[in-house]
């Protein structure tokens, strides 16, 4: 295993990150600061941290709604990620998209995406521009279960395997696409099948084990540096929140959600870090403590941020 | 009378018409166990069954496309577009299949076929889930456009849509869910192509449609105290668009504002001017102004959406400037 400890405990504390600001901005929705919807990825942790960290800072990227995971790990600054919610003028988007549509470049974010499938052809377009480039950059593309029915993450997939383009194709199988358990709607046992009707090798991983999900993904991050194409990827995954603030969960059973809390890995990284790793306790404590301080900061940061000047409004329409 | 919210007169429309005609099925996302996010099927896959209730895949443009193939044979299936911005996703099976049927067909093939989304702005969903789209819709022929105000006409003008035979986009607001008023108990239709007087006056007509016509009614109250005496219409359709009742109004008040939450630029609002030069240039006194949202994707943040919609005091305004 290629993983040090430094890189475990980055991996650890990444993930509590993502974990407490999803829970401050659940908080910030609840008192009215944040508008519009919110889809927390508290859960999914481990497969957004795993998968992110088995690629370089210039790799591309895009992802879904759910995606403050997936750019925190990718280097987003996660101050300029919840003053974006609150809608405030130092947010990464301006203010202008809020939740759903982070953009930042600088970490070849590509952006987050409020259209459900529709990030999938955009990273196979980043991938083909690596490529015409003669750069060995790749690009990952998030989405959900739901997601594999769309029309556009289909055609994404062709094309990605017409053109052998550098892109991983990461599907993190949550079980529902909103309140729609997802094996109603398919024909096949798993989603990874799919992408092999097209001639892209596919692999399942357990989302719940961030190493194994650093892993596989490398694996497909490798092909696609050395000129070997696609890859998809099914990550069986969990959200312990709702679909987003507000949802009352009818369509899923406490059982269910107590199964995979029990494996929640905010909970059990930690634990295997010390009997499987030999990490010190006071090490992960030293985390704990250090991203409280951090939310702390990242809060105060967002609220006290201007708002958008009304004057620029019409700024950013066109180039 | 009783009160009922908007979505609980739309829920009625679709039970009372899935009983008078079992020919009627619903598709779309979420719609079934979870009675749809807006809570509008709520009740109707326990009452009626998954083949008439059929929860589908996130699939827009496949179950679109299914749905008027449903409809060219002998069903009359209502699609449902969870929000009006997945349209573009559903494009080529509205615009290209489900309008032109007909018309390339010779009138061999019909499609009654509903499709009922939502839209709007003003709940910071930000730019992929805020469209206004009405005018889109009402420029491609063969498309029929219903947009309901209030529950009244959200339960008359749905059963009119899913009792007509062709295609009809039928688009309810996502901040008029909540809103009550009168429906009565015993069906009734509201009919297409006739606008409501919401409150009648002699200096100024103000057109408006969807949501944004609780916000011209507002403005004409304010306009009353300043003795400004406004007659807003709700245009209630824009395919077909009713231009008379607007022209009856012209020849009193001689003076037009049109009121929308669409973009101005080419909105419904750009229509009715040009139609009102064409047809009753003789009874206006001063240019008809536009209050429409400004010509930029929906901004997240409040402080640019309040700034990006119109609101009633924009409303009050034209009305000022009209009769200035
Ligand atoms: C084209 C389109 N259709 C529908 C929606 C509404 N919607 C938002 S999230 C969602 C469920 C997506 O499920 P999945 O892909 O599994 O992702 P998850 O939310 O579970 O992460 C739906 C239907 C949308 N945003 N875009
Ligand atoms: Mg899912």
């Amino acid at each position: 295993m290629s993983l040090k400890k430094q890189d475990l405990l980055r991996m650890y504390k990444t993930m509590l990150l993502i974990r407490r600001f999803e829970e401050q901005a659940v908080q910030f929705s609840l008192q009215g600061e944040l508008r519009g919807s919110l889809h927390p990825c508290i859960g999914q942790e481990a497969t957004n941290v795993g998968a992110v960290f088995a690629l370089r800072p210039d790799d591309l990227m895009t992802c879904t709604y759910r995606g403050h995971g997936h750019c925190i790990a990718k280097g987003l600054d996660p101050r300029e990620g919840m003053a974006e919610l609150l809608g405030r003028e130092t947010g990464c988007s301006k203010g202008k998209g809020g939740s759903m549509h982070w953009t930042d470049p600088a970490i070849g974010l590509l952006g987050e995406n409020a259209i459900v499938g529709a990030g999938a052809p955009i990273a196979v377009g980043a991938a083909l521009s690596a490529k015409l480039d003669g750069s060995d950059r790749v690009a990952i593309t998030f989405f959900g279960d739901g997601a594999i029915n769309q029309g556009a993450l289909l055609e994404a997939l062709n094309l990605a395997a017409a053109w052998q383009a550098p892109v991983i194709f990461f599907c993190e199988n949550n079980l529902y696409s909103e309140m729609t358990p997802i094996a109603n709607m398919i024909g096949t046992e798993t989603l990874a099948e799919r992408a092999e009707g097209f001639g892209i090798p596919a692999m399942i991983v357990d989302g719940y084990d961030v190493i194994e999900v650093y892993e596989k993904t490398s694996e497909a991050v490798a092909r696609a540096r050395a000129g070997g194409g696609p890859t998809f990827i099914e990550a069986k995954t969990y959200r312990l929140f709702g679909h987003m603030v507000g949802d009352n969960e009818p369509y899923r059973t406490r059982e269910e959600v107590e199964e995979w809390r029990a494996r929640d890995p905010i909970k059990t990284f930690p634990e295997r870090l010390q009997k499987e790793f030999k990490i010190a306790k006071k090490e992960i404590e030293a985390i704990r403590e250090e991203v409280e301080a951090e939310i702390a900061e990242i809060a105060r940061f967002a609220l006290e941020s201007p708002w958008p000047k009304v004057e620029e409004i019409e700024t950013f329409v066109f180039a | 009378m009783r009160e009922i919210t908007y979505a609980q007169a739309l829920r009625e429309a679709l039970d009372e018409e899935m009983e008078r005609d079992p020919n009627i099925l619903l598709l779309g996302e979420d719609i079934g166990v979870y009675g749809g996010v807006f809570k509008v099927t709520e009740g109707l896959l326990e009452k009626y069954g998954p083949d008439r209730v059929i929860e589908t895949p996130i699939s827009e443009a496949g179950f679109v496309g299914a749905a008027v193939g449903l409809a060219m044979t002998g069903k009359r299936p209502m699609a449902e577009l969870m929000f009006m911005d997945f349209a573009w996703v559903a494009s080529d099976q509205i615009f290209n299949q489900a309008a032109k049927m007909r018309y390339m067909s010779g009138g061999r093939v019909k499609v009654p076929l509903v499709i009922r989304t939502q839209q709007g702005g003003g709940r910071g969903n930000a730019a992929q889930h805020s469209q206004s789209l009405e005018a889109v819709f009402t420029h491609i022929p063969g498309l029929k456009v219903a947009l309901p105000s209030n529950p009244y006409d959200a339960k008359g003008l749905l059963k009119t849509a899913l009792r007509d035979d062709n295609p009809v986009v039928f688009i309810e607001h996502k901040l008029l869910y909540n809103t009550k008023g009168p429906v009565p108990v015993e069906d009734y239709t509201v009919p297409f192509g006739q606008a409501a007087i919401k409150r009648p006056g002699d200096d100024v007509t103000l057109v408006s449609l969807s949501r944004t016509v609780l916000h011209a009614l507002e403005a004409a109250e304010a306009a009353a105290e300043e003795g400004i005496d406004v007659e807003v219409i709700d245009l209630r359709t824009t395919v077909p668009l009713d231009l008379d009742t607007i022209v009856q109004s012209l020849k009193k008040t001689n003076r037009l504002v049109v009121a929308h939450e669409a973009h101005r630029r080419l909105g419904i609002g750009a229509e009715i001017a040009a139609l009102v030069q064409e047809h009753a240039f003789d009874y206006l006194d001063a240019p008809i102004l536009r209050v429409a949202a400004m010509d930029i994707p929906i901004p997240y943040s409040r402080v640019l959406e309040d700034v990006a919609l119109p609101g009633p005091q924009d409303i009050l305004d034209a009305v000022r400037r009209v009769v200035a």
